[in-house]
């Protein structure tokens, strides 16, 4: 495992609110990453975006980070980062990744040179693989400092092919510099995606493709349905998050009607160009659905 | 709230649960919001019975694991329940016995309960509900009724040669009835449609769209666990908890039964041969 680059792996979405399936995706991820030989997974982060975002029934980011904590109480890997869901406006996924990037490699200053940014290949150069061995500490330095990935849901990727939605700076440092995880669900193709766009395609070594073989549709938006509804939500969340989204009387008529007349932040500084294509925009965090 | 025009029902889960999962548990839940909202049952009590060794089917563990996981995942409901009677039994049990075990047992429940329901059998009560459609079973109404509850694919089984005796089918749906969960894409309507005994006692099949679409299996389960894979949200921590502690699904234990019969298949062809 010495030989392995520690990597940690950050969600951005709504969580509105977290469910078992967005702590799935962290499970079928770290196995997938631990499976190609190369990486040590050593941290997860869930960061719910902030009050700005300004999608339709989104709750106060006070309990959807709440209800996050609740639920990966019982995770020894995962934890719940409030830095966005407090930023007064709406900040970009890449400077998310660049703020938690940073603070992880303050935790690490011995093995990161200084303003070390990550490798752009997970390869070692010839003369290191040829001199490597399982128990040996001759690594350099780079191949110690910690990775971030992005984890992220299929449709996630078909955002990169909205226009207006991403600065094209932004998807080349996502792919390029950082990376993605991406877990497809059911019978999406994201290959296509990747194949589709010549900057993704590129990074197609960074883009990490994990499949999903159990059919599992528990989104958000159907959580908050069923409450709605005063329909049975158990076993789709933790029995922690649902006492909280009771206590609380989150997920109304009325709280659902929220931001219903908006259009997404993301949209209206990108100039507006997607305002027609609301269907899409939604995805536009790694693990919104 | 006690409403005299709804009817109580319990609702009865049979199957290897080799191991329980969150869909299982799910299924309750869905079947208790269906049936509920139709304004005319109140659902008191769900049960879980885990079916008994002796099923011999391919990979299926000791039933004392079986139950201790059930009974760990039903820990945290406050309705549903597990039941040892059927995973106790030495020889594999037909499902329609096992309702009728249950079914037994709640009239002895009852009786105890409450003496003075028992003289109402005499006086042949019926119910009426709002519409004034007469719910006239060859059950008591004055104790809850007893339905099976499944998934569709054990609706869809019922055509598979040798698996079910009719009569069995027969008393299952006409006596009992059952709540079927069907997945997407399933179409159970038609299989109800294409088959006499099953469309003659229609009124007493419950199909519940399942809204969200989840697909976990047993199967999955024990081929993620034989691989090392991560099964957490699937299962509910105590579940993978004890799971691990006992080292339970392996490569051997998938192998269990690999050559045997179904005993339901042993049974019936037998006796058509």
């Amino acid at each position: 495992m010495a030989s392995r680059i520690p990597l940690v792996l950050l969600a951005c979405g709504s969580f509105n609110p977290i469910t078992h399936q967005h702590m799935r995706l962290f499970e079928l991820a770290r196995d997938h990453m631990h499976q190609t030989g190369q990486f040590q997974v050593v941290g997860g982060i869930v960061s719910p975006v902030s009050d700005v975002y300004g999608k339709q029934g989104l709750a106060p980011a006070r309990h959807r980070v709440a209800m996050a904590r609740l639920a990966l109480r019982s995770s020894d890997w995962v934890t719940v980062d409030d830095w966005e869901s407090k930023q007064p406006d709406w900040t970009a996924t890449v400077l998310t990744m660049r703020h938690h990037y940073s603070r992880i490699l303050k935790q690490h200053p011995s093995t990161c040179p200084d303003g070390a940014s990550p490798p752009d290949s997970h390869h070692p150069p010839a003369e290191v693989i040829s001199t490597l061995s399982v128990d040996d500490c001759i690594l350099s330095d780079w191949h110690r400092c910690p990775q971030l990935k992005l984890l992220c849901g299929a449709d996630f990727l078909r955002t990169f092919h909205v226009p207006g939605l991403w600065l094209a700076e932004h998807v080349e440092e996502v792919a390029g510099r950082f990376g993605l995880v991406c877990v497809s669900r059911g019978n999406l193709q994201p290959d296509r995606a990747v194949h589709e766009s010549d900057t993704l395609s590129r990074h197609s070594h960074n883009i990490f493709q994990v499949r999903e073989w159990v059919h599992n549709e528990i989104s958000a938006t159907e959580v908050r349905r069923a409450l709605r509804r005063g329909l049975s939500v158990k076993y789709l969340l933790p029995d922690l998050v649902i006492d909280y989204i009771r206590e609380h009387n989150l997920y109304t008529w009325e709280s659902e009607q929220k931001n219903k007349d908006t259009v997404l932040t993301a949209a209206q500084t990108a100039g507006g160009a997607v305002r027609d294509s609301g269907r899409l925009i939604p995805a536009i965090r790694g693990m919104d659905c | 709230m006690e409403n005299s025009d709804t009817t109580k029902v319990v609702l009865l889960a049979c199957g290897s649960f080799n191991p329980i999962t969150i869909m299982h548990l799910r299924m309750f839940e869905l079947a208790r919001d269906h049936l509920e909202d139709t304004g005319k049952y109140r659902v008191v009590k769900g049960i879980i019975s885990p079916v008994g060794d002796g099923y011999k089917k391919k990979g299926l563990i000791e039933a004392s694991h079986r139950l201790e996981m059930a009974r760990l995942a039903a820990e945290s409901s406050d309705w549903v329940k597990v039941d040892p009677w059927e995973a106790q039994q030495a020889e594999w049990v037909e499902t329609a016995k096992v309702i009728r075990h249950h079914y037994e047992e709640l009239l002895a429940a009852e009786g105890k309960n409450d003496q003075v329901d028992t003289v109402k059998v005499g006086k042949k009560r019926r119910h009426e509900d709002r519409d004034g459609f007469s719910l006239s079973h060859s059950v008591r109404t004055d104790v809850p009724q007893l339905k099976l509850l499944c998934g569709a694919d054990v609706l869809e089984s019922f055509s598979v040669p040798n698996l079910w005796k009719p009569e069995d089918i027969t008393e299952i749906i006409g006596r009992f009835g059952m709540v079927c969960i069907t997945r997407a894409g399933n179409d159970a309507w038609k299989f109800v449609h294409q088959s006499d005994t099953l469309w003659r006692h229609r009124k007493n099949i419950h199909l519940v769209k399942e809204w969200v679409t989840n697909d976990i299996s047993s199967t999955h389960v024990r081929r993620a666990l034989r691989r090392g894979q991560s099964v957490r949200y699937l299962l509910p921590d105590p579940v993978v908890q004890y799971i691990l502690e006992h080292s339970l699904y392996s490569a051997e234990s998938e192998e269990k039964n690999v050559d045997v019969i179904l005993a339901p298949l042993q049974r019936y062809s037998k006796s058509g041969n």
